[in-house]
């Protein structure tokens, strides 16, 4: 005769003790467990902004680690903190990831101190993406405000790997000062070898500045888009998405043509912690890309 | 599920036994509230004789049994390498004895977020799958309002689920856990004057509800009332505690920070439980709030009560249980926060 309840150990489960593959939504899985990844180089873009190629060290890791344009994953600096960081550079390119952060406060400022070959953790990706497939045969617009450029080179190398799938391709850069410009380092090779036509304005200019200085929505003066077949990719902060997306509304770009990417406060990534919700959009899962027209049937949205 | 009797001898014996072998933990007084009234809380016992069977609703619920204040997700073990991670689901099983129908109402819930669907919560999961929870009946207070969100009736989520009907207990038996253990001690079939007797004092509890708040539209409600003065008229009182989401039943978000052991040799990533309605729940960095005023998050804890939860399950994650009142400091009362929205408190 025995009263004892009988212990379960989740331990056993099969797909527990996988390696977690976080595409794998459904399975059972360790949500909390990273992939080391070795920072393998770092550019020093600004003063506030620098691209950390980073390179996930298991090979089981690098090989189920696979994401779409948009898409983001939790970096984590054992320590001091997890944080959101959209993806910037390619889907091609198994086990290595690119990442443009910005310092802004502790989690972002020690990532700012740390030197090649450190370690830090990734879970991911989350979210959900730029539908790149269903833009084939259009034009496309890529319009960034700030750093909102930086997962904006996700769907810039999709693109370029796929370029005969798309028509003209027109890239749209605003920002502050010209101190602030990132990547402009890529803009000739992107002109010359995958023929886009780019345009940068800023908002306050300086002596060395030779370009035009004013607001995004300027530059529309200089392109022409037949609303019919084009698609719109518009990354930046939320009242200058907004600002963008009405502008191209009233000249007849569907809102459902339209995708902005979300940000808010993340601590899961996974519809858990609450933090990002929107109205009752969970951005991390929802999120963070969406169409105009979603974005805008959103509670306290903008 | 299978329909059974107990005397109340045998249960006393049973939970006895129990006890014995398990860690079990069960309605016990913790204090007494200003108006002498007893404070009841889930503590470990060691007797049958400690255990308040008659209370009448634990002060905090029973979530933080499967979703503690605070707890470990990860460590980090730092090496000449870098560093490893190690995580531990471990838990040893414990019973839960008199639970009301409420809460575990309230786990089923959040078993939708946290067991089901994507991203399922090894931690959570863990600790449900080892908890053996023996639910009881009991006579409503004047403030509970379960009745209204259809959650005064259990009929899963637990092992054993009793109900009073004068010698013995109407007992559900609703796992093969608790069916093994019920081997050990004289259990009957069910009689035609038990099975009245049953729906006679189910009839007489479902009777004595007092608080009633109607419901039904209130997700299109919380879309229409967005920007209502209901929400300043509340949201001015709220202090911004978070009082109500700690003793909420369904109350699950959560932070997360890290801390760097004294040693400097680990880490620790925790995570603690949140709400909604603290200051910094919709910060970002450079100190942007996507939610500044008290109103905004009061309303943004209703409107996930009632709206998101209804969005994403077909059911309010609200379950009546009124803690978050009792919780108050600023006496918000749910029921009255939900009658102002539907307009029925102006004459
Ligand atoms: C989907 C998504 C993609 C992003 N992509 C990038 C990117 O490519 N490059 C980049 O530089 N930044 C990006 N961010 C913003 C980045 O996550 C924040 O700058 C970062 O979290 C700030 O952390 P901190 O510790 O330095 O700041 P602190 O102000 O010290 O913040 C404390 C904590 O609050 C949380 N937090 C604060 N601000 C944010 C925020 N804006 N978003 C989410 N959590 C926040 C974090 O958990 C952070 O650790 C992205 C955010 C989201 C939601
Ligand atoms: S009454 Fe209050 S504490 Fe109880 S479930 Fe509803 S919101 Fe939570
Ligand atoms: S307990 Fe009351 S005062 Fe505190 S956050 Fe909740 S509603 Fe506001
Ligand atoms: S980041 Fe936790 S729910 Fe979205």
């Amino acid at each position: 005769m025995t009263y004892k309840i009988p212990v379960y150990d989740i331990n056993n489960e099969h797909s527990l003790s996988q390696t977690p593959n976080f595409n794998n939504k459904n399975a059972l899985m360790k949500t909390d467990m990273v992939y080391q990844c070795e920072i393998t180089n770092i550019v020093e873009l600004t003063e506030s902004e620098k691209l950390f190629q980073l390179k996930i060290i298991n090979p089981i890791e690098a090989k189920i680690f696979s994401f779409l344009p948009g898409q983001f994953v939790m970096v984590e600096v054992p320590g001091f903190g997890e944080i959101p960081v959209s993806i910037s550079g390619s889907t091609s390119r198994r086990g290595s990831v690119a990442l443009c952060i910005r310092k802004v406060g502790k989690v972002t400022g020690i990532l700012h101190k740390l030197k090649k070959g450190t370690m830090l953790g990734i879970r991911g990706p989350f979210g959900t993406h730029f539908p790149m497939k269903q833009m084939k045969g259009s034009n496309i617009l890529l319009i960034a405000g700030g750093l909102g450029i930086a997962p904006l080179r996700a769907p810039i190398y999709w693109i370029n790997e796929h370029r005969s799938d798309f028509e003209n391709v027109h890239i749209l850069y605003g920002v502050k000062t010209p101190e602030q410009i990132l990547f402009d380092f890529q803009f000739d090779s992107w002109r010359k070898i995958y023929n886009y036509d780019i345009h940068v304005i800023v908002e306050n200019s300086d002596k060395s500045w030779q370009g035009k200085t004013g607001l995004i929505t300027d530059l529309f003066k200089d392109i022409s888009i037949d609303v019919k077949n084009t698609y719109a990719i518009v990354c930046g902060p939320p009242a200058m998405f907004k600002f963008v997306c009405d502008y191209l509304n009233k000249q007849g770009l569907a809102m459902n043509q339209m995708f902005i990417s979300l940000e808010r406060r993340m601590h899961c990534g996974m519809g858990k912690c609450c933090r990002c919700m929107v109205g009752s959009t969970f951005t991390c899962v929802d999120g963070p890309v969406m169409d105009f027209w979603t974005v805008m049937n959103l509670k306290e949205a903008i | 599920m299978l329909f059974k009797t107990i005397t109340k001898e045998n249960l006393r014996t049973f939970i006895t036994n129990i006890i014995k072998e398990n860690q079990t933990f069960a309605p016990v007084v913790v204090s007494t509230d200003a108006d002498n009234n007893p404070i009841y809380q889930f503590k470990k016992v060691d007797s049958f004789e400690e255990i308040k069977i008659n209370y009448t609703k634990s002060y905090s619920s029973i979530k933080n049994f499967f979703l503690p204040y605070k707890e470990d997700l990860s460590t980090f073990h730092f090496n000449e390498n870098g560093w490893e991670q190690k995580i531990n689901y471990r838990v040893n099983p414990r019973v839960l004895f008199g639970v009301r129908a409420c809460d575990i109402n309230a786990l089923i819930k959040l078993d939708q977020v946290l067991m089901k669907g994507s991203f399922p919560h090894p931690y959570y999961i863990a600790r449900r799958k080892n908890t053996f929870i023996i639910g009881l009946d009991h006579e409503p207070m004047a403030d509970c309002f379960c009745q209204s969100l259809d959650t005064n009736e259990v009929v899963h989520g637990f092992d054993i689920f009793l109900t009073d009907i004068g010698p013995k207990y109407f007992m559900l038996i609703n796992s093969s856990k608790a069916f093994n253990l019920l081997k050990n001690i004289t259990i009957e079939e069910v009689k035609e004057e038990d099975r009245e007797n049953y729906i006679k004092e189910k009839n007489r509890l479902a009777s004595l509800f007092k608080s009633h708040v109607d419901v039904t539209g209130m997700a299109n409600l919380m879309d229409i009332e967005f920007e209502s003065s209901v929400w300043q008229k509340w949201g001015d009182k709220c202090l911004s505690c978070g009082s109500c989401a700690m003793v909420c039943p369904t109350c699950y978000c959560y932070t997360v920070c890290e801390k760097i052991n004294l040693s400097l040799k680990t880490a620790s990533k925790e995570k603690m439980l949140y709400s909604c309605n603290l200051i910094d729940f919709a910060e970002v960095a450079g100190g942007h709030n996507f939610r500044p005023k008290s109103s905004d998050r009061l309303k943004y804890r209703y409107y996930h009560q009632h709206r998101g939860f209804v969005e994403s399950f077909d059911e309010s994650k609200c379950v009546g249980c009124n803690r978050c009142q009792k919780a108050c400091p600023a006496d918000i009362n749910p029921v009255e926060v939900l009658r102002d929205l539907r307009k029925e408190n102006i004459k």
